[in-house]
């Protein structure tokens, strides 16, 4: 064993760093004292049992699901056909089309929020689960894009062709060749998006009105040192969520991406 | 030609769905945004005599000019901070780690989870009453809290710094992954120390993933507004902060949407200096 050096002993320090806030929270979520300080006074369970009582969350829960996975099928149905497009087709306007789906990642958050709330109030589009949905469906279009791409860079054109050759129209070719190939790939980008919409707050903070998502009311409940118990399991649980559903997300990913190969 | 040209249409009607979503949701709200900067709030109703007036308020208003300015300074310190302390992580996983994919993943995972509850595990932590606090207390190594850990432009920087963490090092890694190792060979062939090669040779081959880290970090972080709001106190607020209210309690729509546009514009001049500073500056190395 040799001497670790200074750079590997400062990336631990740093991983360190970087995990510290997303394992604080559970830790003190089965701490039974009311604030989130040491020494931890007893474990408990009671604040995730008291979670499945409160309506309101429950509610906010329902219109989270909904709004995740609208927003999955609708960015995952678009993705997939911008994806296509960019690998498989060359076209006048690519390199720009392929610019600006991906301009949603790099906008400031308070700006696509305003701007939105201003232009669906403008055309009669009360704040709702809808505007939601529309707001964040144009937040995973380019999470969506870029899983399928790389789905797609590992596709072998002449299975298409040999399917052509076997006598199926393009529709067949797609449903029964290219479409399972790619079929890893889909889930990857549904489950991903899915998790970008369930995680988003500001969008949601400006466009959900009177329907709370979940994010939106743990920003409500944050603001209540009384609710911090509840919160930190209910916060817990929302880590815990997103992190198997982007480790799964990532699984298919790296399957789609190896191909047929 | 037949063939060529099918396949044009074939991927421009692909293409077409996904481009118009985004096109048309960037577009059209720009532009409406750019009609309510110059139609002005009278109580409830919104006057829509075309008028510079919100600008003018914008560019008197002293809180407007503080706010703006402070926002673009914490930003660049967060992307100053961020890309330094993740520059030796990508360096060590492109260069000397062995299991270059599983340091990736590690890297990634804590930000599989939700930015605002991460936010707030800082206010938690950093909390008069906090975690750190508590702790420090607890080992005896403070005799009284620390109050300076919240609520002030350092939780802010703080905060931020983690939360783009993985952005930082991911473009860097890839650029240095791209070096020619026999590059670096004939730097020591040449009579260079590691030091010499690393600031001659390796540190300017990835200027590149190192622009794109400081853009993907700055451009966002003027426009955050869960960071200052849970963790910045009155003294680390942002101009993102200000924009909400005044679709919010303050209830001017156009005072806010000129705000959006002028922090968009003060956004996009400062990433362009930065660019064009940095290619220029790149150029007389070489």
């Amino acid at each position: 064993m040799t001497r670790p050096s200074g750079l590997a002993i400062y990336t631990i320090l740093y991983l360190a760093f970087l995990y510290l806030p997303v394992l604080l929270l559970p830790l003190f979520s089965f701490n039974s004292g009311t604030i989130a300080a040491f020494p931890i006074k007893g474990w408990t369970l009671d604040w995730y049992r008291q979670l499945g009582s409160q309506q309101t969350l429950l509610d906010a829960l329902g219109n989270s699901l909904i709004v995740g996975a609208v927003t999955a099928f609708a960015a995952t149905g678009m993705g997939l056909f911008a994806a296509r497009a960019y690998v498989r087709y060359r076209f006048p306007g690519r390199a720009a089309s392929e610019g600006l789906v991906m301009l949603p990642l790099v906008v400031p958050g308070i700006i696509v929020a305003s701007s939105m709330l201003v232009l669906f109030i403008s055309i009669g589009l009360k704040p709702s689960l809808t505007t939601v949905i529309l707001g964040h469906t144009f937040l995973a279009v380019p999470f969506s894009v870029a899983i399928l791409k790389s789905a797609f860079d590992g596709f072998d054109v002449s299975l298409e062709e040999a399917s052509y050759d076997l006598g199926e129209n393009a529709f067949g070719t797609f449903r029964r060749v290219t479409l399972p190939i790619v079929a890893p790939g889909i889930v990857a980008s549904l489950l991903v998006t899915f998790t970008v919409s369930f995680d988003e707050f500001v969008l949601a903070f400006f466009l959900s009105g009177s329907e709370p998502t979940l994010p939106v009311y743990i920003w409500s409940q944050i603001r209540f040192p009384a609710k911090l118990p509840n919160t930190l399991a209910l916060g817990s649980v929302l880590l815990l969520v997103s992190v198997l559903l982007l480790v799964v997300a990532e699984i298919f990913r790296r399957r789609s991406a190896r191909g047929l190969a | 030609m037949a063939a060529l040209s099918g396949d044009t249409s074939r991927g421009m009607a692909l293409a077409a769905p996904a481009t118009v979503y985004v096109g048309l949701l960037v577009a059209v709200p720009l532009a409406i945004l750019v009609a309510y900067s110059l139609w002005t709030q009278t109580y409830v109703d919104v006057d829509r005599t075309v008028t510079l007036a919100n600008y003018q308020e914008a560019f008197t208003d002293p809180l407007v000019r503080y706010l703006l300015i402070r926002s673009i300074l914490i930003a660049g310190a967060v992307t100053l901070v961020t890309v330094a302390l993740a520059y030796p992580i990508a360096y060590f996983i492109a260069l000397k780690a062995r299991r270059k994919t599983l340091w990736l993943l590690l890297i990634t995972i804590p930000f599989w989870s939700s930015y605002l509850l991460r936010v707030f595990a800082w206010k938690l932590i950093l909390g008069f009453n906090g975690v750190m606090n508590s702790a420090l207390l607890w080992a005896g190594m403070i005799e009284e809290p620390l109050s300076f850990l919240l609520y002030n432009e350092f939780a802010v920087v703080l905060t931020l710094a983690h939360a783009w963490a993985p952005f930082a090092i991911l473009p860097i890694y890839v650029s240095l992954q791209k070096i020619d190792p026999s590059l670096l060979e004939a730097a020591t062939d040449l009579g260079s120390g590691p030091w010499e090669r690393f600031f001659r040779v390796t540190l300017p081959l990835t200027v590149p993933g190192v622009i794109a880290a400081c853009l993907v970090i700055f451009i966002p972080t003027v426009g955050d507004y869960v960071t200052p709001s849970l963790v910045g106190g009155s003294d680390g607020k942002m101009i993102a902060n200000l924009i909400q209210v005044q679709f919010g309690a303050a209830n001017n729509w156009p005072l806010g949407a000129t705000l959006s546009l002028l922090a968009m514009l003060a956004v996009g001049f400062v990433a362009m200096v930065f660019v064009l500073s940095v290619g220029s500056a790149g150029r007389r190395i070489r």
